[in-house]
């Protein structure tokens, strides 16, 4: 039994657990076991709250059996929640020795919304520290490995719950993406990851990577149960000044009526700048390949320029730097978290405790940030990078008026080796050129399984305008369905 | 600081580096001084093409979404206690977070 | 290595030889009920780390979210001040690290002030009119608050470890910047002290700060230059921090006048600092020295969106404005008749608005004042507190005007009266019940009372009978002694006579 519930989608489950053919606690149960059985190899997971996954689904089924609706279409169904949201009954470290065992006094919006669904929340994901790093290797508790091939990474920074997906140890995920770190590691391990519109999920209690940038989305293993998802966590949030003030896009309905296969009429733009060189031949050819199968479900394909996209991932290391620096003054050993009791007066301590606490990838980027802010570079760096997202926001803007929506690779190349590009900050980077224009943006994008190359999963990502969400989810919703079920990975303890 | 980032040659060297670290609050190490010189160098050479696009007459972006005007009635909204307030902390005293001493003055 | 001690310089010889340079920085504790950022309380005085939430203590994943209530507070400061509202501005981190702030970052404005270039018009002790230039009015939020052990006198030198309280961390701060004060000669300590006067006035009749400054609701920074006289240059500033009474401002700059004069004149250089006053002695001394140059790295805050105030908006706002403190003395001056000298009396004595309220609440003008600036100042000045903190309204101190005006109370009667009511025995009319000190109005009672003192004394009687009215008063003396001061001497004197004729 074990092994068939951890199989199903998040919408099955929800389907046997409301009509009582099995409870939400032998569900929760499943997928515990699983994560007994894999996450010693895996490391998905940095806490696993079985005790209050199994009291939310117990409540669960209490409900149900009193007669009660159920409090969402999702409720009884177990996520596996980053550990970058904050949660009262469970540790919450952003993967940082920094905050090693802080216990947050309260739960984000986030967090708060998938309770009032009824959703279980199994545990706190792996992930780059701060959520800097495209390989969850950054993370202080150690790296996680990718399903598909254990020698390799899972991407990142949400590579815990993009790997939780694949190795069936949750059928549902919570992100955040700040660059890719939802779509980078979708891809990487043959999951869907969603980055909604900016404003579209609440930042309140998501421990801040870059400000302007984050975004928690849903992960799953289908486009449907992301989409489910989407519409529990998504919404006005009146403690969150960002946050759109507008109904979540309807997106369940928009991922029946794609599943239909038929996509008449939508037009598809292929972003130039997203293609060709730099991308892996495999992953190449099995994007080339998913635009066909779009062409054939009646989409106008056509070609598009973004030409200011390249630039982009500067900027982006130029603002999300700056941001950084300044989010994460707060972790100086005074109020909360780590102190390192070196020195004798504060601000020594302070200092001891943020060398100590912090990676080198955060120490990096608080550098970087601190000096692009700096009295008389802030023209030239964060200035201009602010001067180049309007132009991204641009080409955008311009593209969207030829198309629908616009597809690329969500990554130029599949997971690579972990260790590979740790001593080389810059070619890490670069792993993200695709998925940062969005973020820039505030524009809303999605990555799909699109087949194998070389026996490792490639994504397809479909970008859609602000709050355009539904086209993008019907696109990937008929793709999905023309494609036939995605290969997994087999995950032996 | 004396850099000037169309210069060329190393943008950054250790001292600025040191200089970055102690603006930061962060002791590196002699060791990490040397890597950072030579890693953020590399980074800040390449994040410098955002110069290369003629943008003089573009207006920055600094907030993704277009809203304005998010404003929050003047309620009182329930809070922490103070044993709430102050689990977390390292050390307190008399319900204070207590704190080394400080060396600096307010500003 | 010991700073050079310069001497002082006599102000007379200052004032001969250099032009001062002023600037003020304002800061004014905003009292709307929660914070700038957070639905935190930010009442005075609460039991530490009591007042806070994860937005206030910046724990990790909280955002702020804008009060509404500070923002009109602020554009009402701006529009009193004569301000430009800006149709646009934002909200940006000033990063410095320092415990007292939980983010290590202050969120405040930087170069998009919401209030911006206006003046403030200074009325001065003779009369004249000084303009002050305002160069902005700009929105942040307070720090928190840190108390130092084990150093000397709880000052932070010396001290072993600090405590940190949060209470006050976010409290809606505005800060008010005046442009360059030129021109002041020797009344630049008057006119430091006037302009921080008056904008305290002014702040308090917007009713969006208590402005006190002991409490430090209003906190006060003097920035001083001297340049040779007429040379139209500007020297090097210092900043002097911890001013905290309107004498402080006067003292202060008098204080960095004389001593940058000295350092200047004994061919020195004025250091650019910041200093620290001491009360105690009235002068100023130089704060640590900072190891690295500040950067404060200033940037939009990506966590708040911009603020847009529509022209409705600003001008609903404008019609919110109350009658601005000079425009409103200068009425009453008229409506009440008083001279320069009367004015400033009431002025100094804090009594403008209890007497405005007394009259509002009934009182003749004339009765009103007399009450406030003799009796009732008398009281204060015995307890040592500010006129306004006596245990008594205006609208109980107008009552006993009307119980006085009615005959109902002798002027003696009424002072009994208030001081019941400062005892805290009541209102105007209990404390009269309670203390019987109604006039003795039952006629039968009063006609008793003065045929036995016409029985008493009827030699009197004789003289009176006799043409002398006069000695009426040994009688009335009498009536009044045995109703323990109760009888209306008036009527008294009415029943003597006629019982006499």
């Amino acid at each position: 039994m074990t092994s068939e519930l951890i199989r199903k989608t998040a919408a099955e489950l929800a389907e046997l657990i409301h009509s009582k053919q099995v409870s939400a606690v032998e569900v929760a149960q499943a997928h515990l076991d699983r994560i007994a059985e894999v996450d010693g190899t895996i490391h998905a997971f940095l806490h696993v709250a079985a005790d209050e996954a199994l009291k939310s689904a117990a409540l669960v089924d209490e409900a149900l059996a009193a007669g009660s609706e159920p409090a969402s279409p999702l409720a009884g169904v177990p996520l596996a929640l980053k550990d970058v949201f904050t949660t009262i009954d469970m540790p919450t470290t952003a993967g940082s020795k920094i905050l090693e065992g802080w216990r947050p006094p309260y739960d984000a919006t986030v967090t708060k919304k998938l309770r009032a669904a009824g959703i279980t929340i199994l545990g706190k994901t792996n992930m780059d520290e701060f959520a800097m790093g495209s390989s969850t290797e950054y993370s202080a508790y150690g790296p996680t490995r990718n399903p598909w091939d254990l020698d390799r990474v899972p991407g990142g920074s949400g590579g815990g719950s993009a790997a939780a997906l694949a190795a069936f140890e949750a059928p549902l995920a919570i992100g955040t993406d700040t660059g890719g770190s939802i779509r980078q590691p979708a891809a990487f391990t043959g999951t869907v990851g969603v980055k909604p519109t900016y404003g579209g999920v609440s930042r309140y209690g998501l421990i801040a990577c870059a400000s302007s940038l984050d975004q928690g989305g849903p992960c799953a293993r289908t486009v449907l149960d992301a989409a489910l998802l989407h519409e529990v966590i998504g919404g006005h949030d009146p403690l969150d000044s960002t946050s759109i003030d507008q109904p979540v896009p309807a997106v369940v309905d928009a991922v029946r009526q794609g599943a239909s296969g038929d996509l008449s009429g939508v037009r598809v733009g292929v972003v130039r700048e997203l293609t060709g060189e730099g991308y892996q031949a495999g992953v190449q050819a099995a994007f080339d390949a998913a635009v066909q199968q779009l062409e054939k479900l009646g989409a106008d394909v056509v070609e598009v320029s973004c030409p200011t996209f390249p630039t982009g991932i500067a900027a982006y290391y130029l603002i999300l730097p700056s941001e950084v620096s300044s989010n994460l003054a707060r972790f100086d050993a005074m109020r909360y978290g780590l102190r390192v009791d070196q020195g004798s007066s504060a601000e020594e301590v302070m200092a001891a405790t943020r060398e100590s606490g912090f990676g080198p990838e955060v120490k990096r980027r608080i550098m970087l940030g601190t000096y692009a802010l700096s009295a008389g570079y802030y023209d030239a760096y964060y200035g201009q990078a602010q001067k180049v997202r309007t132009l991204i926001a641009r080409d955008f803007a311009a593209a969207f008026e030829q198309a629908d929506v616009l597809v690329s690779p969500t990554a130029p190349t599949t997971a690579f080796p972990l260790g590979d590009k740790l001593d080389d900050p810059l070619s890490m980077y670069l792993n993200d050129l695709a998925t940062i224009p969005t973020n820039l943006a505030g524009t809303a994008a999605l990555s799909v399984p699109c087949g194998l190359a070389d026996g490792l999963p490639t994504g397809l990502q479909v970008m859609a305008p602000a709050m355009g969400e539904a086209v993008m989810y019907r696109v990937a919703a008929a793709y999905e369905a023309a494609r036939g079920p995605a290969p997994t990975p087999e995950v032996t303890a | 600081m004396s850099a000037d980032p169309g210069a060329t040659g190393p943008t950054l060297g250790r001292d600025e580096v040191a200089h970055l670290a102690r603006l930061a609050r962060l002791a590196v190490t002699e060791d990490e001084l040397d890597l950072f010189a030579r890693q953020l160098d590399s980074i800040i050479e390449w994040v410098a093409k955002v110069g290369e696009i003629a943008a003089a007459d573009v207006p920055p972006t600094s907030h993704a979404v277009p809203l304005q005007n998010v404003f929050r009635p003047d309620e009182l909204r329930p809070g922490l206690t103070q044993e709430q307030a102050l689990a977390g902390a390292p050390a307190s005293q008399d319900g204070r977070f207590r704190v080394p001493r400080i060396l600096g003055e307010e500003q | 290595m010991s700073a050079p001690v310069y001497d002082l310089v006599d102000f007379d010889e200052v004032v001969e030889k250099f032009d001062p340079a002023l600037g003020l920085e304002v800061h004014v504790e905003l009292s709307t009920k929660t914070k700038m950022f957070c639905g935190c309380p930010t009442t005075f005085g609460a039991e530490p780390n009591t007042q806070v939430c994860p937005t206030c203590l910046g724990l990790p994943g909280s955002l702020p979210v804008v009060n509404k209530a500070a923002v009109e507070a602020a554009i009402r400061i701006g529009l009193a001040l004569n301000c430009s509202i800006a149709p646009w501005c934002r909200f940006a981190r000033k990063n410095y690290f320092y415990p007292d702030m939980p983010k290590n970052f202050q969120t405040s404005q930087y170069d998009e002030p919401i209030a911006f270039d206006g003046y403030l018009d200074v009325v001065l002790d003779d009369g004249e009119t000084f303009r002050v230039g305002i160069e902005r009015a700009h929105m942040e939020e307070d720090t928190g608050k840190s108390v130092h052990i084990g150093g000397a006198d709880g000052r932070i030198h010396g001290a072993e470890y600090s405590l940190l309280d949060y209470n006050r961390a976010g409290v809606p701060l505005i800060e008010i910047v005046t442009k360059p004060i030129l021109g002041t000669r020797e009344r630049a300590p008057e006119i430091a002290r006037a302009y921080v006067t008056a904008l305290r006035d002014l702040i308090k009749a917007l009713g969006v700060s208590d402005v006190r400054m002991d409490q430090g609701s209003l906190r006060c920074d003097v920035n001083l230059s001297l340049a040779p006289r007429g040379s139209g240059e500007l020297g090097t500033r210092t900043e002097t921090k911890n001013v905290n009474s309107l004498r402080s401002v006067e003292r202060a700059v008098r204080h960095e006048m004389c001593r940058q004069a000295g350092v200047l004149l004994a061919g020195g250089e004025v250091v650019q600092e910041t200093r620290h006053f001491l009360e105690d002695t009235a002068s100023t001394r130089p704060g640590r020295r900072k190891e690295t140059s500040e950067d404060y790295r200033y940037f939009p805050e990506p966590d708040l969106v911009p603020i847009a105030p529509s022209e409705e908006w600003i001008e609903e706002l404008r019609a919110t404005l109350p009658e601005l403190p000079w425009a409103r003395r200068a009425r009453l001056q008229k409506e009440w008749q008083l001279s320069d000298e009367e004015l400033r009396d009431l002025v100094n004595a804090g009594a403008l608005d209890l007497i405005e309220a007394t009259v509002a609440a009934g009182a003749p003008a004339d009765d009103a004042r007399a009450w406030w600036v003799a009796y009732l100042t008398q009281q204060a000045n015995a307890r040592e507190i500010p006129l306004d903190e006596l245990p008594i309204t205006p609208a109980q101190v107008a009552r006993v005007i009307e119980l006085v005006k009615s005959g109902e109370l002798t002027n003696k009667l009424a002072r009994e009266a208030v001081n019941g009511v400062l005892a805290g025995e009541g209102d105007v009319d209990e404390v009269v019940a309670k203390r019987g000190l109604a006039v003795v109005s039952d006629e039968g009672e009063l006609v008793a009372a003065v045929e036995a003192a016409l029985a008493a004394q009827p030699d009197v009687v004789e003289k009176i009978r006799g043409g002398k009215v006069q000695a009426a008063g040994a009688i009335v003396g009498a009536v009044m002694k045995a109703t323990g001061g109760k009888a209306d001497a008036k009527r008294v004197r009415e029943l003597i006579l006629e019982r006499c004729s």
